[in-house]
């Protein structure tokens, strides 16, 4: 069987639900990241599996990619030092308990 | 000199301006600044005076006031002879008051006040004398009514003050209301207020056959005018208000109700002569004669049995203005100024005597008097100067203008003769029992103790007296009477003097004084025989003719009962409908409040509610958890994608 341009876009797609769901029913902070993590990765798939099959001639999607990379670490970081903070603050890292901001 | 006639006025009216704006401020607390208006005012009017003496020109001076339509209302001044005399009058014997009533009204505490008032009569009265016009000097006219008003009211605590004033306010106003239709009726017919064009229009026989009612026009006009100086010149039947007006302050008796306004109404007949003189037969002249000679008798009459010193001096002033207009009426226009001129200085003296007495004396009765001469020798003798000038004893003022007016009536008319010569008798008499009841015998209220008033009241005493008793020699016959050479009316021949009429006036007099004497003094005739001797007669001249009871059943009693159903009618009538409307503007008003409440804050109540629900209800959507709202994003990505999807 070959593989095509379908097949990585369906795991990407899988990626992105797998992600998507454990961002909206993780109670965790940490596994929220993670989440957002794996939906990054998913977009990833996407814009390197367009690169190879769409326009294998040019770099941009490569790129891209590297640049989305980037950002996740960056995001990872901000991300976890909030969840340090929120942690040192309120004593919990459980989204559905940090509502001070909440009516 | 002449140019400067406007300062005459001016003068007293920047006192008056003065003293209304600073008061108790100014140098002798207002007063020498009134004193120094008027005197200046005298001054230049002796200076004008003098120069009018050489027979200049009458002078005038025009201000444009307004046009009315195609008519040009003027501030208009003229200073001819007949002026002259009245701004020497005013202005000298004006002085005099001034300084006095520094010393009468001393110490009270509307002080300045009193000054203001005066200094505004003055500056009312000289333009009333110096208007060239009907209109201006109507206004003049009114101002002095006015300040009348005040002065006769200065003491308004007293309920009778305030009564007075208002009463002689009144009566003059119904003079005044003819006086205004004369010169309506005057404007109408002439197109012109001004008196020289009125004059010249009328000699040249403008209003000839004319007639109003059937009456000729001219003397319509003319009589309604003396129906003006009827009522300011206190003449029968509006010299009610002038005993009254006795209220006032004595210097303001002197000024105003003696020598200076009531003498308002002698002058317009003098300035308006022409009007009566040329009304057809001189009819106009005849009403003034019969009113005047009417009045100088009723008023002599009144005086003889008056206790008040200044109500004997208040009816022989009616008396002696009726003497004026009695000798206006028969045509002796010189004569009737002549009067005027001696009998101001003379009434004024004795109006001061009079008020040094009663500041002495502290009451206006001459029965509670008596024997004053030792104690008061300055006021005694000065007082006596002046009885004398107005009995017309030779050589004082009042002999030669007296005698000047019955010479003049008694080729006119031998009853108004009658009624002059009985005046005159009168006027000896009762002017001699004042005398004999205030100086004479001994006093008869021996808990006072009466001294001279200070040398600031005497002095002008003085100074009057001597007027009093030179004055006259101004129409002196052996003189040549330069009087009448500088005043007299073209086209009336003066009646030549005659030595008889003069031995028996002088007469006339004496037998008045003797007749005192014999009454009050000798007592041949006690007083109480003579009172019941005449019963009734006498009780009638008490009564004051009745006059005052005759008006008060016939006006005032009336306007009152009409003043009171009037009262009734606003009460129940105006002001019951007046309450129905406010009633009915209440009643809708609390319809409104019920709209207000259930209808218009309902729907804005609502309006809130409304909005209130879909917040609170709302309010749950915002559930804080970014997980919800990133579900919420989800859906919708995932909605839009499957609208995209199966389009």
């Amino acid at each position: 069987m070959q593989v095509g341009l379908t097949h990585y876009l369906v795991v990407s797609a899988l990626l992105f639900c797998l992600g998507l769901y454990a961002m909206l029913s993780r109670r965790n902070a940490v596994a929220i990241l993670m989440g957002i993590e794996l939906m990054l990765n998913a977009s990833n798939i996407n814009l390197v599996a367009f690169n190879k099959y769409v326009a294998p001639a040019a770099l941009n999607g490569q790129v891209f990619a590297l640049v989305v990379i980037t950002l996740a670490a960056c995001e990872a970081g901000v991300g976890l030092a909030l969840v340090m903070a929120a942690y040192r603050n309120l004593e919990t890292v459980h989204v559905d308990e940090i509502n001070v901001m909440k009516w | 000199m002449v140019e400067l006639t406007w300062l005459i006025p001016f003068l007293p009216l920047a006192a008056f301006a003065l003293i209304v704006a600073f008061g108790r401020r100014l140098p002798g607390h207002g007063a020498y600044v009134a004193v120094a208006g008027m005197g200046l005012a005298a001054v230049l009017s002796i200076g004008i005076f003098l120069q009018m003496l050489g027979h200049a020109e009458p002078y005038e001076a025009n201000v444009r006031w307004l046009l009315l339509g195609q008519v040009p209302l003027d501030l208009g001044i003229r200073v001819d002879a007949l002026t002259t005399i009245m701004l020497l009058v005013v202005t000298v014997v004006g002085s005099m008051i001034f300084v006095y009533s520094i010393g009468y009204m001393h110490g009270d505490p509307r002080y300045p006040r009193f000054f203001a008032y005066l200094s505004l009569f003055a500056a009312s009265m000289l333009l009333l004398v110096l208007a060239n016009n009907l209109l201006f000097l109507y206004v003049g006219w009114e101002l002095v009514g006015l300040c009348s008003y005040l002065l006769i009211g200065f003491y308004f605590e007293k309920p009778s003050a305030a009564r007075a004033s208002m009463k002689a306010f009144i009566t003059t106003r119904v003079g005044d209301f003819f006086m205004f239709l004369g010169i309506l009726l005057i404007f109408l017919h002439l197109g012109t207020f001004r008196f020289e064009d009125i004059f010249a229009k009328v000699r040249e026989g403008a209003l000839g056959t004319l007639t109003v009612g059937g009456l000729p026009i001219l003397t319509v006009a003319a009589v309604l005018l003396f129906g003006g100086a009827v009522g300011k010149s206190a003449q029968v039947p509006l010299h009610t208000w002038l005993p009254d007006a006795m209220e006032g302050p004595t210097p303001v008796s002197a000024l105003i109700h003696a020598a200076t306004m009531v003498a308002a109404g002698v002058y317009m007949v003098a300035r308006t002569f022409t009007l009566f003189f040329a009304s057809p037969g001189r009819e106009a002249l005849e009403v003034v004669a019969w009113i005047g000679g009417i009045t100088a008798l009723m008023a002599a009459t009144i005086g003889v049995v008056q206790d008040d010193i200044k109500r004997v001096l208040a009816y022989s002033t009616i008396s002696q203005l009726g003497l004026m207009m009695l000798g206006l009426g028969a045509g002796g226009y010189t004569a009737g100024m002549f009067h005027l001129m001696t009998h101001a200085f003379f009434k004024a003296l004795l109006f001061l005597g009079a008020g040094s007495v009663i500041h002495a004396m502290h009451t206006n009765s001459i029965k509670e008097m008596g024997g004053l001469a030792r104690v008061m020798p300055s006021t005694y003798w000065t007082f006596l100067i002046g009885t004398l000038a107005l009995a017309g004893v030779f050589p004082f003022a009042g002999f030669w203008s007296k005698d000047e007016i019955l010479l003049e009536v008694l080729h006119h008319n031998p009853i108004l003769f009658a009624f002059g010569a009985l005046t005159s008798f009168l006027t000896a008499f009762y002017m001699f029992r004042v005398i004999l009841y205030t100086f004479m015998g001994t006093t008869r209220s021996p808990r006072v103790h009466p001294h001279e008033s200070p040398r600031v009241m005497t002095g002008p005493l003085w100074v009057l007296a001597g007027f009093s008793a030179v004055i006259g020699l101004v129409g002196a016959p052996f003189l040549g009477n330069p009087f009448h050479g500088f005043l007299h009316f073209e086209g009336v021949k003066a009646v030549p003097f005659s030595l008889a009429l003069a031995a028996a006036s002088l007469g006339i007099a004496g037998l008045g004084i003797l007749a005192a004497y014999a009454v009050y003094y000798w007592k041949i005739i006690p007083a109480s025989a003579l009172r019941r001797a005449v019963g009734p007669l006498h009780t009638l001249v008490a009564s004051k003719y009745y006059f005052d009871e005759l008006y008060a059943a016939a006006f005032v009693r009336p306007t009152l009962w009409i003043a009171a159903a009037l009262r009734n009618f606003d009460i129940y009538v105006i002001d019951l409908l007046v309450n129905l409307i406010g009633f009915g503007g209440l009643g809708l008003a609390r319809l409104y409040r019920v709209v207000d409440i259930y209808v218009v804050d309902g729907a804005v109540n609502m309006i809130g509610v409304t909005v209130g629900l879909f917040g609170r209800t709302l309010r749950y959507v915002q559930t804080g958890r970014a997980q919800n709202y990133l579900l919420v994003i989800a859906l919708g990505v995932i909605v839009i994608l499957a609208a995209g999807l199966f389009r």
